[in-house]
C-alpha cells in the first residue's frame, strides 16, 4: 500500500487502526514531495512535519510564523503574525501543514502562470498548465504531495485547476466558510475551499472549516447540514437541471462529450433531467471583471510598503492590469456606467439561477470549455485567458456553492463535471457527487510521474 | 485687510460646518483592540484589522451604532432604515487599509437641525445634513525628512456631523462647539476634548451679496484646525479675505486651507486641481445595517433620559432648591460636586438643611478629585465641614478681639498703610485673622473688630 | 470604450502605480481592448433592477463592545520594512494630515 494514494478519510481510518503511524504518515509525503516537487513546482514552501495529517495550504492563506507570499514577489518575506480563521480550524483537526502551496499572484489568474515564483506544472503532462488560480493546491493534491489541500475560489480557482488536475475541488457557498485570514482578491466573491482525492474527503473538510466566525461578518451563523442519505446509492427523485448555454460556442467538443456521457450516467443512477435557462450567462464574464477588478483595487491599497512588503512597483503585470481596470470602473464620471451597471447584471445572473433552482435540485455543466492548455499559449492575450472562465464565474456571482468533481479525459487529459448547488446547499452536489463518484471511479485515477 | 462696515453690509458670509467626534466605546470601530490609544506606547494597541494586514476583516462594533443614532436623535434627525459602510479610497500613511470605512449615500442620521445663538442672542436655526459614522487613521509624526506612524488610533470610531451651509457669524460657530460638546457630553459617547482632538471642526466659507439666495460657486475648506478660538479667528479671517477678494473683482476658487498661528494667515492646503477622486463604494465586507422602529425607539428612550443630564436643565434644577444662579451652574459642570449634593439630599437626616447655604457651599469649594467612586466619602467630609463651619464658628467677641489683636501686632506694615488710607488692607488682615481661627470666624464680624481696634 | 494615454496615466496615479512609458502603452491597448467587451453589458436592460452588493442577505452583523487582545508590539512591526523606537517609519509626507 502507498499511504499517500490514500484519501483523508481512509488516512483517518488507518491512524485509527494503527496501520501507520503519524511519523511515518508524514515522512511518506516528506518523501513524496521530495520526488516530485522540483519538476511541478506545486509547494513554494515545504515545513518539516512529523505528526498530524499532512495538507497544502494555498499561499494566499495566513499562517503564523510560516512565510506567505501569496504568489507576489511583493510579499516575498512576509510572516504573517497570525492564522486564518480556517488555520486553526484545521489545526484542531490535527491537521499540520506540510506545504504553502503555489498560486496565481494574489489569486489571479486561470493558469498559474501569474507566480512571482514560476509556474506549476500539471502532474498529468508537464507541458500544460495545472489551472488556476489555486494551481499548487490542485497539482499537489494531484500528485499525493498531500493528503487534501485548501485553496481560495474567486471566480472558479478551485475549480477549474480541480477540473485541470483529476482532484475534487468545492467552491462553498459565499458565507460559509470565514475568509478571515485569505488575503483579499474581491471581497465580494472569495471564499476558501478544499480540494481532494473524494467528495467524501471535501465534506469532511468542509465541516471542518465552516461554520460562523467573529472576524468575518459575511459568514452565516447557520451550521452545514451533513451526511444527508437521500441519495446513496441512486439518485431517483433528483432533478437535474442542464442549463443550455453551458453547452454553446467555444465548448470543446471532446470536452462536451465526456460532460454529456457524465450527464447520461447521472440519468442511470436514476435523476430527472431537465433542461434549465440561464440567460445572462453570456454577460457574467464582463459583469465579473467590472466587480472583481474594483474591489481588487481597494483590496490591494494596502500594500504600501510600511507595515509590511515591498513597493508597489513589485506588483506583477496581472495584478497591476486588474488594479488599473477596477481604479477606473470606480472613477468619478465611469462608476455608474461601469461598477453600478456590472452590480445590476449581477442581480440578474443570480435571479437566472433562482428561477432554475425552481424546476431542478442541481445544475450540472462543464467548469471550463476546454482541459488543460499548454503552458505559454494564453499568456499574451488576457482577454482570451478571462473567457475560459465562462462556466465558472456565474455561480461565483450569485454566491451559490460549486462542485468539480472527476469525470473522465478528453485528449488524456482529466476533466471535471460542474455540480451547482442552490445557496448554502452544499449537501445536497456533496451527495450527488459521492453517488456519482462511488458508481464511476474517476478519481482514483492517477497521472504517471 | 479691508473689513470697513460699508463694505460688511455688501457681503455676507456662507458658512457651513463638519465636526468629527471620536467616541468613547471601549473598543475600536471594527476591531475589538482598546480604543483608548491615550498616552500609549505606539503601536501596542492594534491588530490584524486596525493595522490594515494582507487577509483582516472588518467586524462593526455595536456600541458606536448605537452612539451614533443617540447623537443624529439629539439633533433632531430622522434615522435611515437602511444604511450601509463603503469604502473612501485614498493613499496616506496614517490610512491603513488604503482606504477608509465611511458612509457616503446612505448614512445613519439624516435631516436635524439645532438653534444657535448670534452675537445679538438671536435663535437661528442650523440645519444638520448629516450624522456619518466613520474611523480614525493613526496618527502621525515628522522628523528628520522621515515620517513616524503609530497606528493605536487606527480605527477609533469617529462620528461626522455636517451643517447645511446656515451659519453666517463666528459668534454661532462658537456656540454650536459649545452645544455639540454638552450633547455628547450628557449623551456620554464622547468626551469632547478639543485639544486632545475628540471634536475636530473643519468650516467650509464663501461669501455672497446680500439679497442673493443661491450659493456661491465655489467654498473654502479650513481644515486641522485645533480649537475654537483659532477657527473662530480663521474665519474671520477668511471672511474678510474673501470679500476683499470680491470686491476687487478676483475670482475665488474652490481650496482647502489651514491656519497659521504665528502669522495669522490662512494659507492655501490643496487646490481644486488636486482634488481627490475618492471612489467611494459599498463594502463588500460589511452586510447592511437595518434598523428597526425597536432598536429606534429604545434610543430615542436612551436620549430622553440623557437630556435631563443637560447642564442647562440641570443647574435649573440647583436653583430651584434656593441657590445662586452661579452656583447652580457650577455645580452643574462638574460631575463630582453635582453627585455630592444629590447624595446629600438623598440623606433623610438632613431634613431641615439650609439647601441654598449648602449649595453655594459646595459650589465654592475646591474639590479635584475626579474618580466617581469616591463620592460616598467625600459626600461626608463635605457635609461634616459644612456643619462644624456652621455650629463651630467662634462667636465669643473677646476670642475674636485676641486673635485681631495679634495679627495686628505681627503686620505693622500693614496697619501703617491702613492709617495712610488705604482702608481696603483691612481685608489682609481679616484674612490672617480667618487662617488663625481656622475658617470658624465670621469674616464680616472680623472685619468690624479690626476697624475698631484700628481706630 | 477606449482609453488614452492620458487616462491611462491619470488612473496609474489614481492607483498609485508607477508605470513605465511601455507598461502605459501596453495597459492603453489591453484595457481598452478589455473595455470593449465589457461594453456589451449595455445591452442589457437594467433600469429597473436594484445593484447586488453582497450575496449573503445579511444585516447588522455587530460585535458586543468587549476588548479583546492586541497584537504586541514586537509582532506588529514584525514584517515592517523600516521601524524606530516603535514607530512604523516611512519617507516624509509633510502634507496636511
Amino acid at each position: 500500500m502507498d499511504i499517500t494514494d490514500l484519501t483523508l478519510t481512509q488516512t483517518i481510518k488507518a491512524l485509527e487502526n494503527k496501520q501507520f503511524t503519524e511519523a511515518e504518515l508524514n515522512s511518506a509525503y516528506q518523501k513524496r514531495i521530495g520526488q516530485v516537487n522540483s519538476s511541478l513546482n506545486a509547494f513554494l514552501e515545504v515545513i518539516d512535519t512529523n505528526s498530524g495529517i499532512p495538507v497544502g495550504i494555498k499561499d494566499i492563506i495566513s499562517t503564523k510564523g510560516i512565510k506567505t507570499t501569496a504568489g507576489s514577489k511583493i510579499l516575498s518575506s512576509y510572516i504573517p503574525q497570525y492564522n486564518a480563521t480556517v488555520i486553526d480550524r484545521l489545526i484542531a483537526q490535527n491537521v499540520s501543514i506540510i506545504g504553502k502551496a503555489n498560486n496565481d499572484e494574489f489569486a489571479m489568474g486561470s493558469s498559474g502562470e501569474n507566480s512571482a515564483y514560476g509556474p506549476t506544472k500539471n502532474p498529468w503532462d508537464l507541458t500544460r498548465v495545472p489551472g488556476g488560480s489555486s494551481s499548487g493546491s490542485a497539482a499537489a493534491v494531484a500528485a499525493n504531495m498531500c493528503v487534501f489541500s485548501l485553496g481560495t475560489d474567486t471566480g472558479g480557482s478551485i475549480r477549474q485547476p480541480a477540473s485541470f488536475c483529476g482532484v475534487v475541488g468545492l467552491k462553498p457557498s459565499y458565507g460559509r466558510v470565514s475568509r478571515y485570514g485569505a488575503m483579499s482578491m474581491a471581497s465580494s466573491l472569495d471564499q476558501i475551499g478544499p480540494l481532494t482525492k473524494s467528495v467524501a474527503d471535501a465534506r469532511l473538510v468542509l465541516d471542518w472549516i465552516s461554520g460562523p466566525d467573529e472576524y468575518d461578518s459575511n459568514c452565516i451563523k447557520k451550521r452545514l447540514t451533513t451526511n444527508d442519505s437521500r441519495f446513496t446509492k441512486s439518485l431517483k427523485g433528483l432533478r437535474v437541471g442542464v442549463p443550455k448555454e453551458y453547452f454553446g460556442v467555444g465548448l470543446d467538443p471532446e470536452v462536451e462529450r465526456v460532460i454529456k456521457a457524465a450527464i447520461k450516467q447521472l440519468a442511470d443512477l436514476g435523476a430527472e433531467l431537465a433542461e434549465v435557462s440561464l440567460p445572462h450567462t453570456e454577460y457574467a464574464v464582463a459583469t465579473y471583471y467590472i466587480i472583481m477588478a474594483s474591489e481588487v483595487s481597494s483590496n490591494l491599497a494596502r500594500f504600501d510598503a510600511i507595515r509590511f512588503g515591498s513597493d508597489r512597483g513589485d506588483f506583477g503585470a496581472e495584478v497591476k492590469r486588474r488594479i488599473m481596470l477596477g481604479t477606473f470602473s470606480l472613477s468619478s464620471g465611469y462608476y455608474d456606467a461601469y461598477f453600478t451597471k456590472a452590480a445590476r447584471v449581477r442581480t440578474l445572473i443570480k435571479q437566472d439561477f433562482e428561477k432554475a433552482f425552481e424546476k431542478c435540485d442541481v445544475i450540472v455543466g462543464p467548469v471550463s470549455p476546454t482541459v488543460a492548455w499548454k503552458l505559454g499559449e494564453k499568456v499574451d492575450d488576457p482577454l482570451k485567458m478571462y473567457l475560459m472562465d465562462v462556466y465558472t464565474v456565474p455561480p461565483s456571482l450569485a454566491g451559490i456553492p460549486g462542485l468539480s468533481v472527476p469525470c473522465g479525459f478528453a485528449d488524456g487529459m482529466p476533466v471535471g463535471l460542474h455540480l451547482l448547488g442552490k445557496y448554502m446547499d452544499e449537501d445536497t452536489i456533496l451527495s450527488v457527487g459521492e453517488v456519482y463518484e462511488q458508481a464511476t471511479k474517476w478519481h482514483q485515477e492517477k497521472p504517471k510521474l | 485687510m479691508a473689513s470697513g462696515e460699508t463694505k460688511v453690509m455688501k457681503y455676507e458670509p456662507v458658512i457651513g460646518l463638519e465636526v468629527h467626534i471620536e467616541l468613547n466605546t471601549k473598543t475600536k470601530m471594527f476591531c475589538r483592540c482598546n480604543a483608548d490609544y491615550f498616552g500609549k506606547e505606539p503601536n501596542t494597541s492594534t491588530c490584524p484589522v486596525c493595522l490594515g494586514l494582507p487577509g483582516a476583516l472588518p467586524f462593526i462594533n455595536q456600541q458606536a451604532i448605537e452612539d451614533c443614532i443617540k447623537i443624529g436623535l439629539a439633533l433632531n434627525c430622522s434615522i435611515n432604515e437602511k444604511s450601509y459602510f463603503e469604502r473612501k479610497n485614498y493613499f496616506y500613511p496614517d490610512l491603513a487599509k488604503g482606504f477608509q470605512t465611511s458612509q457616503l449615500v446612505l448614512p445613519i442620521a439624516i435631516g436635524g437641525w439645532i438653534e444657535v445663538e448670534d452675537a445679538q442672542g438671536k435663535l437661528t436655526k442650523i440645519r444638520i445634513n448629516r450624522a456619518h459614522q466613520e474611523e480614525d487613521t493613526g496618527k502621525l509624526t515628522h522628523r528628520d525628512g522621515q515620517t513616524f506612524i503609530d497606528y493605536n488610533r487606527s480605527s477609533v470610531p469617529l462620528v461626522e456631523v455636517v451643517t447645511e451651509p446656515d451659519f453666517t457669524d463666528t459668534f454661532q460657530i462658537k456656540d454650536y462647539a459649545k452645544k455639540l460638546q454638552q450633547i455628547f457630553r450628557y449623551l456620554d459617547v464622547s468626551n469632547a476634548d478639543m485639544e486632545r482632538g475628540d471634536m475636530r471642526l473643519e468650516a467650509n466659507i464663501s461669501v455672497r451679496p446680500v439679497g442673493q439666495t443661491t450659493l456661491p460657486n465655489y467654498r473654502v475648506e479650513l481644515k486641522n484646525i485645533n480649537s475654537f478660538r483659532f477657527m473662530a479667528q480663521a474665519v474671520e479671517y477668511e471672511i474678510a479675505r474673501q470679500i476683499e477678494a470680491h470686491e476687487k473683482g478676483e475670482k475665488l476658487v474652490q481650496e482647502t486651507r489651514g491656519w497659521n498661528e504665528d502669522k495669522r494667515v490662512t494659507y492655501v492646503q490643496r487646490s481644486k486641481e488636486e482634488a481627490h477622486d475618492y471612489r467611494y463604494f459599498p463594502e463588500p465586507d460589511l452586510p447592511i445595517l437595518k434598523m428597526s422602529a425597536t432598536l429606534i425607539n429604545e434610543m430615542t428612550k436612551a436620549v430622553d433620559t440623557a437630556k435631563e443630564k443637560d447642564p442647562v436643565k440641570v443647574a435649573e434644577k440647583l436653583v430651584s432648591t434656593g441657590m445662586s444662579l452661579a452656583s447652580g451652574a457650577s455645580i452643574a459642570r462638574n460631575p463630582i460636586k453635582l453627585a455630592i449634593f444629590n447624595e446629600v439630599q438623598k440623606e433623610k437626616s438632613v431634613l431641615d438643611m439650609d439647601w441654598k447655604d449648602f449649595g453655594n457651599f459646595i459650589a465654592n469649594r475646591e474639590i479635584n478629585e475626579e474618580n466617581i467612586n469616591l463620592v460616598p466619602e467625600l459626600t461626608k467630609k463635605q457635609l461634616s465641614d459644612f456643619q462644624s463651619r456652621k455650629s463651630g464658628l467662634i462667636s465669643n467677641s473677646k476670642e475674636l478681639e485676641a486673635l485681631a489683636q495679634e495679627v495686628i501686632d505681627e503686620n505693622p506694615g500693614m496697619v501703617d498703610i491702613y492709617k495712610s488710607g488705604k482702608t481696603t488692607v483691612v481685608m489682609a488682615l481679616v484674612g490672617g485673622v480667618m487662617g488663625k481661627s481656622g475658617g470658624k470666624a465670621d469674616p464680616g464680624k472680623v472685619k468690624a473688630i479690626l476697624e475698631r481696634l484700628l481706630g | 470604450m477606449k482609453l488614452t494615454l492620458e487616462q491611462v496615466k491619470k488612473v496609474a496615479k489614481l492607483a498609485k502605480l508607477n508605470l513605465s512609458e511601455s507598461e502605459l502603452a501596453k495597459y492603453s491597448e489591453q484595457l481598452s481592448k478589455i473595455l470593449s467587451y465589457i461594453d456589451q453589458l449595455n445591452k442589457v436592460e437594467t433600469s429597473k433592477i436594484d445593484p447586488t452588493y453582497n450575496v449573503t442577505g445579511l444585516s447588522n452583523a455587530f460585535s458586543p463592545d468587549e476588548i479583546r487582545p492586541s497584537l504586541t508590539q514586537k509582532a506588529a512591526l514584525f514584517n515592517a520594512p523600516q521601524q524606530d523606537k516603535g514607530f512604523f517609519v516611512t519617507k516624509g509626507v509633510f502634507q496636511e494630515e
